[in-house]
């Protein structure tokens, strides 16, 4: 994202946009980027071994287009759907009186702890004969699956990445433009389509961002739901064919795609100058009444809340229920999360500490190349796991043996993966606060260090809080590099959970997913919370 | 804050150590679920005394995974859901040649003819039926009668599994790619419905999404196990037909490893009576030896290699080969 603040510039700001970036901030932002070249150098070495006629029958066939076509529309559908689920949702609870906003905030997040194929078994658990539905009411209806299957399976757990997004751009917006258009005689709804819309637009597109990227190389809750996507056909190389090469040439595909998404979203940007957010003395809005609207308000979390994250645990306790395993394997669930968070908690830092300096340079220096440092952060979250993988495989065996398959690794990979989930909330903290604030601080004679700790920290606060979360979230459920990656024996929880619903071991399987989502809830409402105390202005 | 700092300088700290903190006899890469190995694996550390460290996955990732790391591979075993897997790594000239004493005695449908790897228990593929929409009388004597008008829609395939695509690859051995194409393609034809695996198959014949389905025989008795009123059954075709391809878990020694020994009495030890009637009984499988006494669901192994077909297990490795039919019959 690259809007840049265009509202109150005064000179300071302009004065540190001409200086050059301080050495201790452009080295680490470069040297992330650096890393973000190691899985494209492994993609271009293992594509140039292929054999052109084997590309053309494997790679460059109708099919695989008719696919990409299939991704594309599949990514149409998740967006459509996860608008619907989080932009309400995250106007209820920062523009209306409703109750509970903070409780509601929190859980809004908690299907982002869900991982995406115990989402897919939820959906596929509550229809058919031998579903919930019919097992427990007699209620017999068609199990949903194909394309909307798999379009509201990574909806009801993707949306929260939008709904954060939205709602701190929500949080964030001047009131006052919104009282003068109405005071110029706009309606409501006039005020709502033409101020706050397109105000929201970055926010928007940065949560798009995050969701379609995610979509493209997602193959667990898509090949469950039986929708055939392009996911499909690199999974099938790899898994059927034992083969990397003509593989790669598919990654390398699908991270084409994911740049025309990057490309359509300065586009946009670009066009829409204006609607980036400012950074002026913002005013709280004056809070909606809901009044007797309020029934359908809570119709409607009720019913996003209870879809994304009851049913899934309604689910899982109803697995637990029909066949309850042996109580030893209780034990091992504390275990199990400890032995997850210990690699997710250090991925989550290592993230947001990268992400800091990057957001800052493209925030405070925008330039060619603090625009590219930036974008290449997508690179190693639009890849398909598997390839990232691989390509930290290949890149540790050449050069450092010594740490391939440790726990410093993985940290590493999930890192490259995280990055660009770890940006989003930071470099919309950092457009928030204005540059002239450090300029005081160093006039006044405090060093960087200084400054950055007495006066940007306070206000990143929230920023990095929200990335920690997020990139905590997504570690705590990953799998494909846990698989490749992790220290020889040292089994996750999403490990376990899928090794054994794999085998159709649904109870065995369902204490650890259970802990999974409740652990991971826990320690973002902990983090969450947090925000409020002290990071309220 | 200071209490915070502290808390980072020692998650960053596990950074530094973790690498040192890894040292082990025997490493096993296993595409086979910790559910299902893991206690057998402990019996022969306790026999042996041998540390086993056990790297779970994917049977088809764990194999990309070796041919990445190539001869610098820390797995000093490899532990394949199917013979396909063990054709490629020894394709790729990865495996070791085990002592002739392992594999000498089994028959001849459980051992590779080159000596690379060795069964360590064989599955079945079999046909499941809805005891709702369908009866024994149902099944015909042929898989290939599954082009069948009658079967229209009513059953699904999972061309993205393992089981199927070696399967498939049988076929190809036993009748050629002429036939396996032709069939395929009248499969497409007939409509079937596309799972991801055999889970999900056995499930949707329960939930009635369809009436039967081709999956290897050991995913109904979990769900029986579950429910003994599961409305779903499993047969098998006339003797000696494809559909009842006997598929196996592999076992074999990378030839990279420097634990030579001690991998391949891990090798050994998987075939001993003990642990071959482990898996008959507890992962219910067939064992691969004489002698064990029968899981009554699965029936006796005699009458298995009865009705089993004839296979050359080193031939179910040209999986590229079975891609492409699967592509040319655009069921991938």
């Amino acid at each position: 994202m690259s809007s840049r603040v265009v509202k109150s510039v005064d000179v300071s700001e302009l004065l540190v946009s001409v200086k050059r970036p301080p050495l201790y901030i452009l080295i680490p932002a470069l040297l992330v980027a650096l890393c973000m070249l190691i899985p494209l150098v492994y993609l271009f070495l293992r594509a140039g071994q292929a054999q052109p006629d084997q590309l053309l029958e494997l790679v460059f066939r109708p099919r695989n287009f008719q696919l990409l076509l299939n991704t594309l529309s599949l990514t149409g559908g998740v967006l459509l759907i996860c608008t619907f689920l989080s932009l309400p949702l995250a106007w209820l609870v920062t523009r209306t009186d409703i109750a509970a906003k903070r409780l509601l905030t929190i859980l809004a997040v908690v299907p982002l702890a869900v991982p995406g194929y115990v989402m897919a078994y939820a959906l596929l658990g509550v229809g058919g004969n031998m579903g919930v539905l019919n097992q427990l009411f007699g209620i017999r209806v068609n199990n949903i699956s194909g394309y909307w299957g798999a379009v509201w399976a990574l909806s009801l757990y993707t949306f929260p990445y939008i709904f954060l997004n939205v709602r701190a751009a929500l949080l964030g917006l001047d009131s006052s433009l919104e009282e003068s258009a109405q005071s110029l005689g706009y309606s409501k709804s006039m005020v709502f389509l033409k101020i706050i819309l397109p105000h929201l637009l970055p926010a928007l597109l940065a949560g798009y961002m995050v969701v379609g990227l995610y979509v493209l190389g997602d193959f667990g809750a898509v090949a469950l739901m039986r929708y055939e996507a392009f996911s499909y056909a690199i999974f099938t190389q790899y898994s059927g064919a034992f083969d990397r090469i003509y593989a790669a040439w598919l990654s390398i595909m699908l991270l084409a795609l994911a740049a025309s998404f990057l490309v359509v979203e300065a586009l946009i940007l670009k066009r829409k100058r204006l609607a980036s957010v400012g950074s002026g003395v913002t005013r709280p809005a004056r809070l909606f009444e809901l009044g007797k609207a309020s029934p359908i308000a809570w119709l409607y979390i009720v019913g996003v809340l209870g879809t994304s994250i009851g049913l899934p645990v309604a689910m899982l306790s109803y697995w637990l229920l029909i066949a309850p395993p042996d109580i030893s394997i209780f034990w091992q669930v504390p275990w199990t999360f400890l032995r997850s968070a210990t690699a997710a908690a250090p991925a989550a830092i290592l993230a947001a500490a990268l992400a800091l300096p990057i957001c800052y340079l493209s925030v405070r220096y925008p330039s060619r190349l603090t625009s590219m440092i930036e974008r290449s952060t997508y690179i190693g979250y639009a890849l398909p796991p598997l390839t990232l993988a691989l390509a930290m495989v290949f890149f540790s065996l050449q050069t450092a043996y010594f740490f391939y398959q440790t726990l410093g690794l993985l940290i590493v990979t999930w890192t490259l993966a995280t990055l660009a989930l770890a940006m989003g909330p930071i470099r919309s903290a950092i457009m928030q606060t204005r540059a002239n604030t450090e300029e005081a601080a160093y006039a006044l004679g405090y060093s960087p260090a200084a400054t950055f700790y007495h006066v940007m920290f306070p206000r990143l606060r929230r920023g990095i809080l929200a990335a920690l979360a997020l990139v905590f979230l997504f570690c705590m459920k990953e799998l494909p590099i846990t698989f490749l990656l992790a220290p020889t024996g040292y089994s996750t929880l999403a490990v376990t959970v899928f090794s054994r619903t794999s085998e159709g071991m649904m109870a065995e399987a369902a204490p650890f997913a259970a802990a999974i989502v409740i652990f991971s809830s826990l320690s973002v409402g902990m983090v969450l919370n947090r925000e409020k105390i002290k990071g309220s202005r | 804050m200071q209490k915070k700092l502290l808390t980072g300088i020692a998650l960053l700290g596990s950074l530094v150590i973790a690498p040192l903190a890894s040292a082990a006899s025997l490493t096993v890469y296993s595409g086979r679920g910790e559910a299902l190995v893991q206690p057998i694996i402990d019996q022969f550390e306790k026999q042996t005394g041998n540390k086993v460290n056990v790297r779970y996955g994917d049977t088809a990732q764990l194999a990309v995974l070796i041919q990445e790391e190539g001869d610098r591979s820390p797995a000093d075993v490899y532990w394949g859901q199917d013979a396909g897997a063990m054709g490629a790594l020894a394709n790729a000239g990865l495996l070791a040649t085990l002592p002739e004493s392992v594999y000498k005695d089994l028959p001849a449908i459980f051992t590779s003819k080159t000596g690379q790897w060795v069964a360590a228990s064989g599955r079945s593929r079999v046909i499941v039926y809805s005891t709702e929409r369908a009866s024994a009388e149902d099944i015909p004597a042929s898989v290939f009668d599954l082009t069948d008008e009658k079967f229209k829609g009513r059953f699904g395939l999972a061309p993205t599994n393992g089981g199927f695509q070696s399967f498939v690859t049988g076929m190809r051995v036993k009748h050629g790619d002429e036939v396996t194409l032709a069939w395929l393609k009248d499969m497409k034809a007939n409509e079937p419905k596309i799972y991801r695996n055999n889970t999900t198959q056995v499930q949707a014949v329960g939930d009635g999404e369809i009436d039967f389905a081709l999956v290897n025989n050991y995913y109904l008795p979990r769900f029986v196990a579950a429910n003994s009123e599961y409305p779903v059954k499993q047969t098998y075709f006339a003797e000696g037909d494809i559909g009842n391809l006997m598929n196996v878990a592999g076992v074999a020694v990378l030839k990279s490893s420097k634990n030579q020994d001690v991998a391949n009495a891990f090798v050994e030890y998987m075939l001993t009576p003990a642990a071959q009637q482990y898996f008959t009984s507890f992962v219910n499988e067939y064992p691969v030896v004489e002698g064990i006494i029968p899981n009554a669901v699965l029936g006796d192994l005699d009458e298995m290699l009865k009705v089993a077909p004839e296979i050359d297990l080193d031939q179910l490795a040209d999986l590229e080969g079975t891609l492409k039919l699967l592509r040319d019959a655009e069921l991938l």
